[in-house]
């Protein structure tokens, strides 16, 4: 299978990849998808600062174009609030990286790793 | 050292340039067809031929005579397990065989299963290794065929045909013994009487020979039948019709030939390479996981896990060696290796296994590249990996309530 330009470019030189410290506990939002048994895991991590996204970091078990849906989604996130990052469709990702088909799944599991990254976040926000 | 370099060899090898050169008159000059009976362009190429018979069978211990061309493996191993299913039938419906054989074994028992024949699929040990016990505990007053490949493609495991061959014949001496030797033939010591085959698959490109040319093996002390799949000139005894690839059969003669002459002093020199690999790449890294035994294995094949990698990755990362993977992600079904899985591996580790295959034009100078790259790459895509971390802070990933997708 050929690679398109940009998987290639964020698989030699993936952006954002980490882990935040644990002591930033309450300011971040970490999602965990997929499975080991599937062949993709992607964790993907957001930093909060009034209200907005000011760092995020990946780490990704998976095959080329699941590092390169993650380090992209790293990327488009940083800036924005959190409602703009909710809204983040795979189909973007699909565009951006030039992903054939039986590659969809690893952009709709970025999508998904955003949404838990929020969804965590928000937990442990809820209430205070 | 020219890259990229190729160390896929269980996929398939290049062409031996004196293959090529013993094919090349058979294009051009000696063109005949071999059916023609009433020329001298006909009894050139039947004359070429039948050595080429000669030079096959003897590289697997039978006689000329027995030797049926085909297309490849994937035919002979259709024709084997089709034709005898059907000149059998009334002789029974049951046929054996292992979850770890090639497609072109278990897609072929699958249709016969449609058919209306029963078929068990053996589940091999932990190691890829398949006891004779096994299959004479599944065989049954039907059985008709017992299908065991003698080396598998993926893992590289070598079955103990001889074993598995004394003890279906002990049971029932009417049930055939059908190998499929296209990886074993030409690397490993293979005898069709020792094993006490019936039909044995071969095919030319595993032994740097061209593609395109196999051979099906049909004992015929005492007989073997097989109904053909083709019907038309009633060439290779009835078995298989159509012109006979002159050029093509003359190369797998020349290649059996020279795997036959050579196969002791390769053997020594693929298992040091492949030893010099495994000990190159398992000092610097941990959590490396051989998949099948080491103990019967193809002399230049390496299989192996590299835990908390995925395979496609790995593979992006070594771009300029070929070799292959079981991830999902290589293949079309987006289901991981099912020899691997097979074994019980894992699905984890179905997905972070590399299969390296060693031949004959692999040099110790290419083993040592290819082990600092693996070694390099496997610590980058570890330092990408969440599950490493997890792994390398003490939890257990399979302690986790994972998703799946």
């Amino acid at each position: 299978m050929a690679y398109s330009d940009k998987v290639l470019d964020h698989y030699d030189n993936p952006r954002n990849v980490g882990t935040f410290a644990k002591d930033e506990g309450d300011d971040v939002g970490t999602g965990l998808v997929g499975a080991p048994a599937c062949g993709d895991v992607m964790r993907l991590q957001i930093k909060v600062k009034d209200g907005r996204i000011a760092d995020a970091k990946f780490k990704t078990f998976g095959c080329g174009s699941a590092i390169a849906s993650s380090s992209l989604a790293t990327e488009m996130i940083k800036g924005m609030t959190l409602d703009q990052a909710a809204e983040i469709k795979n189909t973007q990702i699909v565009e951006e990286l030039n992903l054939p088909p039986v590659k969809i799944h690893c952009s709709v599991l970025a999508e998904d790793a955003i949404k838990a990254a929020i969804e965590d976040y928000k937990k442990k926000h809820a209430g205070k | 050292m020219k890259l990229p370099l190729f160390m896929d060899n269980q996929s398939t090898t290049p062409v031996d340039p004196r293959v090529v050169e013993a094919m090349l008159p058979y294009f051009t000059e000696h063109f005949g067809n071999a059916a023609s009976r009433n020329h001298v362009f006909g009894w050139t190429a039947e004359a070429a031929v039948e050595n080429a018979r000669a030079q096959v069978a003897a590289l697997i211990g039978g006689d000329a005579k027995e030797i049926v061309w085909t297309s490849g493996a994937t035919e002979s191993n259709n024709l084997a397990l089709k034709g005898a299913a059907s000149f059998y039938k009334k002789q029974g419906n049951h046929i054996i065989t292992v979850e770890t054989e090639h497609k072109c074994v278990l897609d072929t028992c699958k249709r016969l299963q449609r058919e209306g024949y029963e078929v068990t699929y053996l589940r091999p040990m932990k190691d890829g290794t398949v006891t004779p016990q096994m299959v004479t505990d599944a065989m049954t007053d039907k059985t008709i065929i017992v299908s065991v490949m003698a080396a598998n493609n993926e893992i590289g495991i070598v079955q103990d045909s001889n074993a598995i061959g004394a003890a279906i014949k002990a049971k029932n001496p009417k049930t055939l013994f059908h190998i499929d030797a296209a990886q074993a033939a030409g690397k490993v010591p293979f005898d069709v009487e020792a094993a006490k085959a019936d039909l044995v698959s071969v095919t030319a490109h595993k032994i740097y020979g061209p593609k395109g040319i196999g051979a099906l093996w049909v004992r015929r002390k005492p007989r073997v039948r097989i109904d053909p799949m083709l019907d038309g000139g009633g060439h290779e005894r009835g078995m298989r019709s159509g012109t006979l690839p002159v050029p093509m059969i003359v190369g797998f003669g020349k290649a059996a030939e020279l795997s036959k002459d050579e196969m002791g002093a390769e053997a020594i020199r693929l298992t040091a390479l492949r030893d010099r690999l495994y000990r190159g790449i398992t000092s610097k890294l941990p959590e490396v996981y051989v998949n099948g035994t080491m103990e019967h294995r193809l002399p230049g094949n390496l299989n192996i896990s590299f835990a908390f990698v995925e395979g496609e990755s790995l593979l992006m990362a070594l771009k300029d060696v070929a070799v292959s993977s079981g991830s999902a992600c290589t293949s079309a079904s987006l289901e991981p290796s099912y020899v691997l899985r097979a074994l019980g591996a894992g699905d984890d580790l179905a997905h972070s296994s590399i299969r390296f295959g060693i031949g004959r034009f692999n040099t110790e100078e290419e083993i040592d590249f290819v082990i600092d790259l693996v070694v390099k790459s496997v610590e980058k895509l570890r330092a990408l990996s969440p599950l490493w971390e997890m792994h390398q802070e003490g939890i257990d990933i399979n302690s986790i309530q994972w998703t799946p997708h």
